[in-house]
């Protein structure tokens, strides 16, 4: 059942990162307890956000749909518990690093009373991929590794494509990071039958459930639920430990040898990947009918109190969670929701957790700042980068805004993973550089399509007037040549009919 | 409770270039040590004047050009440019000549090209060059290694110093009393004397390899560059192209015809070779930047050392080599960016870069 | 060292003569540079810089040596790039009065409207569509802020906003 680790791709690059898990794996996956306020933003997702279907002071039941996907890709919103919806209005989000998005507020009655579902549960095998596409888009399941794709709409996009592998990502490769190992560990039957129901919904006959050598626990529990239900079509692979190996590129280059073209994904080579966590919320509404409205979340660092992972329905706030678990230590200065490398800080803890968190991680130092010294070339950062990228000439043409050079030097492949941020002697951030010079580059692109189109219409233009003042000369002559042939009588007629006294001195 | 905000990665990395650069300081003591021992404290006034001189300049550079002085002085790149120079130049050198190839260095071929992580030319090898050229008397006043069984009068300490500040030699030692050929200069003229290197080599002050005192100076900077590439200060592919690039074609020559020339183990424990594959090539400022391109860097210079020493009418070529290699590692870096990761091959071959 | 001295100067002297030729009978491909600079020009059309429309001021610029600081909607950052491009130096802009102003676009206060067409008849991008004693309106996606429909307006009844 588990794979050896040497039939596998090679990743370039990548760190050794400390691993920072011990703390927070050292015990159950605790409850957090149903808040007295639910903040559900209705963005929670990639893709257009949802629109609510509530309105202020209506009561709501635990799994209700309280905002429905809205365009072409999108995703519902449930309630994560029961009780009134007090509010619809703009509240803290983390998606917006603490600034103000709409949000739905419910205060929770604490009965935590569930809606009843419209249809009955069946099993799975028994429903078509089609309608299994739908449910699973009525549920709410976004992709819970951190991109929070809708779930329904990349098991749809992927059908039109030649697929070989299903990989479930459970690699965790980033440092303090540990949900995902906590719930292999506690839950690997729901991973295993959500894989099953994933392979069924494709139409696929071969899974690997790849997992990083670091976490045994978890590579033990998922090896016993795949021999209690004897799938031979579901594998786990073994992962070594470097970080960024658990990126979607990099985890499908690992398990399947093959590179993802640039600016493609992983179906061009045959691969989806989901994370463990989405499939286990795939088994949670399909096979016992309860919406996305719970996820596991890592609180960690050394600005909390006890470290832990923690299990809260989604709407929780960030303050919630941490009074929870015990509360700051005396040393929180930073609340970045996701990891060290690839997360976001926020500024306040009013935010809620919403379907993307898989991490708090408060800290108690912040990254020193003017310390930046100018690139010494020492080339680590290529050594490090995972995708064979040049950050130290990226960094050069980023300062210079050449954006031909950016393009040609592969900036649109940087997958911000950090790593050439840490090596570097002189601590540029390279990472934020990037990030910035690709909105550049969109902004760049953008104006020069719009002069392109501005310059072809100003052209268009130009031609038709020539072409309108050429075609007015020609009838002009046409009408003259037209009155020298018919002869002076001609004119005179014309002036008769026109009222006017024939002479001598009309002008043309 | 509210918070601050700043941008990822909040992991806090490990080096910087302040400890990289005093790592490689590190990383020559042993060296220092065994040069002192062989040749005289000259070396520790040279290095006691070149660091006054570098980081003088480059406070002063630093002001013209008003940057932060204390941010450039604090990264120690001015002191390892101080430690190269005083090792290129022999033990008995002026104040003066120390000073010039310390200010060239760091005020033209440093700070005149833009600063650190600018310049294009290694400092040190550009001043050891000028001053090669501008001083060529004083720059072959190289003393004798300690050895109890030559007629020799080694200076004192104080004589060192005197002649240091004033450039005068005891009353009862002449210039050529003092001076002594190197290992390389015998090598050369025993060549072109139609002398075979068997003869030339037994003479006691050719030593076991690569001449008595400079081999085991060279020794010592060897496994003072192992360490740095151990704790990844270096990378092993400049060391291993220069060494390469020096041995294959010495190794060849002397397989065909060892009379007549010089072994590879002479070649590489002799002269400046070590220093220059360990610690000079390896400046990572002027060197190539990619993998496949610090070989080819390496084993340009390795090949031109060679080139040098063998037709050239300098014993020692390191220094001309490192520059001239110097100046092809914008066209070495341009052929051999690596292929990104998903893209088929690298573009810009194809594309007529615009702007 | 007088034959080194007359060996230098005679190379010096055929190449520099070399170079006057080819730079009088061999002439650079002028169309590739008209265009080149015309790409880096904001494509506004808008004959601020006293030319009509961008093409005619990049051919300018490289025939007759047209000053580079003349269009405003290109701001700084066209000015630094056509320096680059050509080798000029960078000056400030001349005319700095409309530098800030990025993408802004024109509207009709429709309840002020004539349907006069004079304003359609004078876009160079033809924006602005609207027959005769019929509403005119302005295409937002295809104005470029340009500013030459607002003086022929007899009502007044177009105003610049900053694209949101």
């Amino acid at each position: 059942m588990t794979a050896p680790t040497f039939d596998l791709g090679t990743l370039h690059g990548g760190l050794r990162l400390p691993i920072l898990k011990d703390e927070s794996t050292a015990q159950v996956i605790q409850h957090v307890p149903i808040p007295s306020q639910l903040i559900l933003p209705l963005a929670q997702h990639a893709g257009e956000p949802a629109h609510p279907i509530v309105s202020i002071g209506e009561r709501v039941l635990k799994g209700q749909l309280i905002a429905d996907a809205d365009g072409i890709i999108s995703a519902p919103v449930h309630a994560s518990s029961s009780g009134k919806v007090i509010a619809i209005e703009q509240w803290p989000v983390s998606r917006r690093l603490g600034e103000n998005a709409p949000c739905i507020v419910i205060e929770c009655d604490g009965a935590d009373q569930a809606v009843r579902l419209s249809e009955p549960i069946v099993p799975f095998e028994k429903l078509g991929p089609d309608t299994l596409f739908q449910k699973v888009l009525y549920g709410g399941i976004v992709g819970l590794g951190g991109a929070v794709f809708p779930t329904a709409h990349k098991l749809m996009e992927a059908t039109t494509e030649d697929l070989e592998h299903l990989v479930l990502n459970g690699v965790e490769c980033e440092s303090y990071i540990s949900c995902d190992d906590m719930l292999m560990r506690e839950r690997a039957m729901a991973v295993v039958v959500g894989a099953q129901i994933l392979l069924h919904a494709l139409r696929l006959d071969h899974c690997f459930i790849a997992v990083e050598s670091d976490k045994p626990e978890a590579i033990h529990a998922l090896a016993d639920a795949l021999t209690e239900v004897q799938d031979e079509r579901i594998a786990v692979k073994q992962i070594p430990t470097i970080y960024p190996s658990g990126a979607e590129d990099q985890v499908v280059q690992l398990v399947t040898r093959k590179e993802v073209p640039t600016g493609g994904l992983p179906t061009d080579v045959g691969c989806l990947v989901q994370n463990v966590g989405t499939a286990a919320a795939v088994y949670d509404w399909i096979c016992s009918g309860e919406p996305l409205i719970s996820r596991v979340t890592t609180v960690t660092g050394d600005g909390v109190v006890a470290p832990m992972n923690v299990v809260s329905r989604i709407g929780t706030t960030v303050a919630d969670v941490v009074n929870f678990i015990g509360g700051y230590s005396e040393r929180a200065k930073q609340l970045i929701i996701g990891g060290p490398m690839t997360g976001k800080s926020v500024t306040t803890d009013r935010v809620p957790l919403v379907k993307a968190t898989n991490c708090i991680l408060v800290l108690s130092d912040t990254p020193p700042i003017g310390a930046e010294r100018p690139c010494i070339r020492c080339g680590d950062c290529a050594q490090v980068c995972p995708v064979l990228l040049l950050p130290q000439q990226l960094f050069w043409y980023a300062c210079a805004d050449n954006e031909a050079k950016l393009r040609s030097y592969g900036l649109t492949d940087c997958i911000e993973c950090g790593c050439c941020d840490l090596v570097c002697p002189s601590h540029i951030p390279l990472t934020a550089d990037f990030r910035s010079a690709k909105l550049r580059m969109r902004e760049l692109a953008d104006e020069k399509a719009r002069a392109e189109r501005a310059k072809h219409r100003f052209e268009t233009r130009t031609v038709r007037l020539e072409r309108e003042q050429l075609q007015r000369a020609q009838e002009l002559m046409k009408q003259k040549e037209q009155i020298k042939k018919a002869g002076p009588r001609a004119i005179e007629e014309i002036l008769e009919r026109s009222g006017k006294p024939s002479g001598p001195d009309k002008d043309e | 409770m509210e918070f601050e905000r700043h941008d990822a990665p909040f992991l806090t990395p490990k080096v910087d270039v302040a400890s990289l650069m005093r790592q490689v300081l590190y990383a020559l003591i042993p060296a220092l040590a065994a040069h002192v021992w062989f040749f005289g404290p000259g070396i520790l006034f040279n290095l006691i004047i070149a660091c006054v001189f570098c980081l003088g300049s480059e406070a002063a550079m630093m002001k013209a050009r008003r940057r932060p002085v204390q941010a450039a002085l604090s990264d120690y790149s001015a002191v390892v440019t101080a430690a190269i120079i005083a090792f290129a130049l022999p033990s008995l050198t002026p104040w003066w000549v120390t000073a010039t190839a310390s200010m060239f260095g760091i005020v033209v071929a440093k700070h005149l090209y833009g600063g650190l992580g600018f310049n294009i030319f290694n400092p040190a090898m550009a001043g050891y060059v000028v001053v090669l050229v501008a001083f060529p008397m004083h720059l072959n006043l190289w003393t004798a290694p300690r050895m109890g069984d030559i007629d020799y009068q080694y200076p004192t300490i104080i004589e060192t110093l005197r002649y240091t500040l004033t450039a005068v030699l005891p009353a009862d030692l002449g210039f050529d009393a003092v001076s002594r050929a190197t290992p390389l200069d015998q090598m050369k003229t025993g060549l072109s004397n139609m002398q075979t290197f068997d003869e030339i080599h037994n003479n006691p002050m050719m030593g076991s390899f690569g001449g008595r005192g400079w081999e085991w100076v060279s020794n010592f900077v060897a496994l003072g560059g192992i360490w740095l590439m151990f704790k990844k200060i270096i990378r092993w592919q400049i060391p291993l192209g220069v060494l390469a690039g020096l041995m294959i074609p010495s190794a060849f020559t002397y397989w065909a015809n060892p009379g007549v020339h010089a072994s590879p183990g002479f070649y590489l424990f002799s002269g400046a070779t070590m220093l220059c594959a360990f610690f000079v090539a390896t400046d990572p400022v002027s060197a190539a930047t990619s993998p496949r391109g610090r070989l080819i860097y390496g084993a340009g210079i390795g090949f031109m050392i060679y080139a040098v020493r063998h037709w050239g009418s300098y014993a020692d070529g390191v220094a001309f080599s490192v520059l001239l290699m110097n100046m092809a590692v914008p066209a070495i870096d341009y052929l051999t960016i690596p292929r990104i990761v998903g893209h088929e091959k690298f573009e810009t071959w194809h594309h007529k870069s615009r702007t | 060292m007088w034959i080194a001295v007359a060996t230098i100067a005679g190379i010096a002297l055929i190449a520099g003569l070399g170079l006057s030729f080819a730079s009088r009978r061999l002439p650079p491909n002028d169309d590739d540079l008209v265009s080149k600079v015309d790409g880096l020009l904001p494509q506004t059309q808008c004959a601020q810089c006293g030319y009509l429309g961008c093409r005619p001021y990049a051919a300018a610029i490289v025939h007759e040596a047209a000053p580079i600081n003349l269009c405003p909607p290109g701001g700084e950052d066209t000015v630094q790039r056509l320096a680059g491009l050509l080798g000029r130096d960078v000056v400030a802009l001349a005319n700095s009065a409309q530098s800030d102003m990025k993408h802004s676009i024109a509207f009709i206060d429709e309840s002020l409207c004539i349907g006069c067409t004079h304003c359609r008849d004078v876009c160079p991008v033809d924006a602005i569509i609207g027959a005769h004693q019929f509403m005119h309106t302005i295409l937002a996606d295809e104005c470029t802020g340009c500013e030459l429909c607002l003086p022929p307006c007899p009502v007044d009844c177009i105003q610049l906003k900053s694209a949101a």
